[in-house]
């Protein structure tokens, strides 16, 4: 039998059509879908979108520096005379791949963590992943990260790094949250009796209760993410020059204030649409799960 | 009784986190690839000057011996000497730190008095063009990088209207108070030096409202829909119908309760605060401690480093036992349960 005729597939598919009209049917969470849809689309087809391409790295055209915005050059041009628009275009990219690399990275250790001390509350095991848990939620986390991105050679996969290391207390917290209450709840008595399996409880019967709470945060947190990660280039201790990173290109343009106001204006912009996006989406999710601890 | 055994047990438990942040921290800024002497004495320094500086910072004993001689001095209050500027850390702490607080607690204020400000009204007139203009409002706060409204903020009301200086925390001609506090603005109170006042206030203002916009937004958002879900509430009605006025329902039946929620996330917007202060600082020429410890990062002082990272863990435990305090103060569930041991 095909797998989309199968009873399960067809009642998982049967959810996912209710779960998005539902979605559908909140403008706020289409305007987010839309932005982040647009975004994507223009960084991976950056190279093919972007007007001047191969002003996305080290490119220099002193005869067209600083151009105020023009139908040439939509977003004017920088010091060195490459497009704006195009840099931000592939700027997306390493904004996009900044929060995916960190949550792919953040997200399984974080809820594993979590899972385990929930259910194993109140034991020597909770009280260990819980207490280190609180050390790095201690400081935040924009620091730390710099902390250790000076500590290691500026880039943007050193940058990464940083964050990743910062960001999975918050998924092991959550997920800590929602295991120690779903584990007096009958349905994981009742496997506990049946002889379940600690991996089948933890991961089976416990997980998938608490995955509409991980996906909510993990929409909220590509936007947080991308903003670190911003940051993190602002001050110079994440992308380099000439990574069109979007954090960098506002660095640079903020030398140029308040004349030449579009080197610093659009790259802002471009990542404050990107976090709107995923906000406005995590916000869809937040009210499509009825959720409130995220 | 309630209340001192929930602050004994939060004392407690923040000795561990910043015993365990003391030993992160030092593993950070040890295990790293690079000589740290090497890089502050210069690549030409001679070998025996390194060999001096390394034994002198204890780098050649083992890494559990650095630890113990680095945590024995931190505890006295010596946090090691600076590998730039030579001199101990603790005085540059002393002397950047009051600067930032002055300006994180005058964002803080902003951010709490506002943000609440803004959701329970927002909340209490919900699905309104007030709600739907706060709501956009806390959406371009929550999206907007603090170091973007800093940068938009002094193009607008720095450099195009001029309403506002742009840099540094006093006017060239205004002489500074007596250093009491380090807290300009304070000092200049105490002294009673109005004029140096209200041009440390006057400088204030834009860096202060750039941090505080984004967490404002969020308190404004949560504020926000505790009102409007309390406002529903069946209590609500009942004190309505025993004819209470309206202005004592909203003050003290609405806003107090709905004020728990807004209360516990103010310790972490206080800690992005605290953290964006090292973006705003920089933008604004802010001669602060965030700045001192962005310097730090940027030329790998070590000691530095560490003594930031450690200095703000400190800051965070202490706003963190004081927002539970206020929780307290205003959930009589939290004072109550504290006090039958739970």
């Amino acid at each position: 039998m095909a797998f989309w005729r199968r009873p399960g597939f067809q009642r998982r598919w049967d959810t996912f059509k209710r779960g998005w009209y539902k979605f559908s049917k909140n403008p706020v969470s289409v305007v987010g879908l839309f932005f982040v849809v647009a975004v994507s689309f223009l960084a991976v087809f950056a190279p093919f979108v972007a007007p001047y391409p191969e002003h996305a790295g080290r490119f220099v055209n002193f005869s067209e520096a600083s151009q105020p915005p023009s139908l040439q050059h939509p977003f004017g041009t920088d010091v060195f005379g490459r497009d704006i628009l195009s840099r931000v275009f592939f700027g997306f990219r390493y904004s996009l791949m900044m929060g995916v690399v960190v949550l792919v990275l953040v997200v399984p250790p974080g809820v594993v963590l979590g899972l385990v001390a929930g259910y194993w509350r109140g034991t020597w095991i909770d009280m260990v992943i819980m207490r280190v848990t609180d050390v790095f939620l201690a400081v935040p986390p924009l620091i730390l990260a710099l902390a250790v991105c000076s500590v290691l050679t500026p880039s943007v996969f050193n940058a990464m790094m940083a964050v990743s290391l910062m960001w999975w207390p918050w998924y092991a917290r959550l997920v800590y949250g929602l295991a120690s209450s779903l584990r007096n709840e009958f349905f994981v008595q009742a496997a506990e009796v049946a002889g379940a399996s600690r991996p089948h409880i933890l991961f089976r019967e416990i997980l998938p209760n608490c995955v509409s709470s991980i996906f909510t945060k993990m929409s909220l947190d590509m936007g947080w993410v991308i903003l670190i990660g911003s940051a993190l280039s602002f001050v110079g201790l994440g992308a380099q020059p000439p990574t069109p990173d979007l954090g960098t290109m506002v660095a640079d343009g903020a030398k140029y204030l308040p004349d030449q106001w579009w080197i610093a204006i659009f790259p802002a912009l471009a990542i404050m649409i990107t976090v709107l996006g995923f906000n406005l989406i995590g916000d869809g999710f937040r009210d499509l799960f009825a959720l409130e601890e995220v | 009784m309630g209340i001192l055994k929930l602050v004994g047990k939060r004392l407690v438990l923040s000795v561990f986190v910043l015993f365990g942040l003391s030993i992160l921290i030092f593993l950070i800024s040890r295990v790293l690839p690079g000589d740290p002497v090497r890089m502050a004495l210069g690549p030409r320094a001679p070998e025996w000057a390194v060999q001096n500086m390394r034994e002198q910072m204890h780098l050649d004993k083992p890494l559990y011996a650095q630890y113990y001689y680095w945590l024995s001095g931190a505890l006295r209050g010596d946090l090691g000497q600076s590998l730039f500027t030579r001199r101990a850390v603790v005085d540059d702490i002393k002397e950047f730190l009051p600067a930032t607080m002055e300006l994180v607690l005058f964002a803080g204020v902003i951010m709490a008095v506002f943000g609440i400000l803004l959701g329970a009204v927002a909340g209490r007139y919900s699905n309104t063009w007030v709600d739907n203009s706060v709501r956009i409002f806390s959406y371009v706060g929550v999206v907007t990088p603090s170091f973007v409204f800093a940068i938009l903020f002094l193009l607008l009301f720095g450099y195009v209207l001029r309403w506002f200086p742009t840099a540094g925390r006093l006017s060239p001609g205004i002489t500074r108070p007596q250093v009491i506090t380090g807290m300009v603005t304070l000092d200049a109170l105490v002294t009673g030096n109005f004029a140096a006042l209200g041009d440390a206030l006057w400088h204030m203002v834009l860096p202060a409202v750039s941090l505080a916009l984004g967490g404002m937004a969020q308190e404004a958002r949560i504020t926000r829909s505790t009102i409007s879900d309390n406002l529903r509430k069946d209590y609500i009605a009942a004190a309505k119908g025993f004819g209470i006025p309206e202005r004592f329902v909203t003050l003290k039946y609405l806003l107090k309760p709905s004020l728990i929620p807004t209360v516990s996330i103010l310790g972490l917007d206080f800690a992005s605060l605290l953290g964006n202060a090292f973006l705003v600082e920089l933008i604004f020429n802010w001669p602060g401690f965030s700045r001192y410890g962005i310097n730090a990062m940027l030329r790998k002082d070590l000691n530095a480093v560490s003594a930031v990272v450690m200095v703000l863990g400190v800051v965070f435990v202490i706003v963190n036992i004081l927002v539970d305090l206020v929780v307290a103060g205003l959930d009589p569930r939290i004072r109550l349960g504290a006090e039958r041991g739970k």
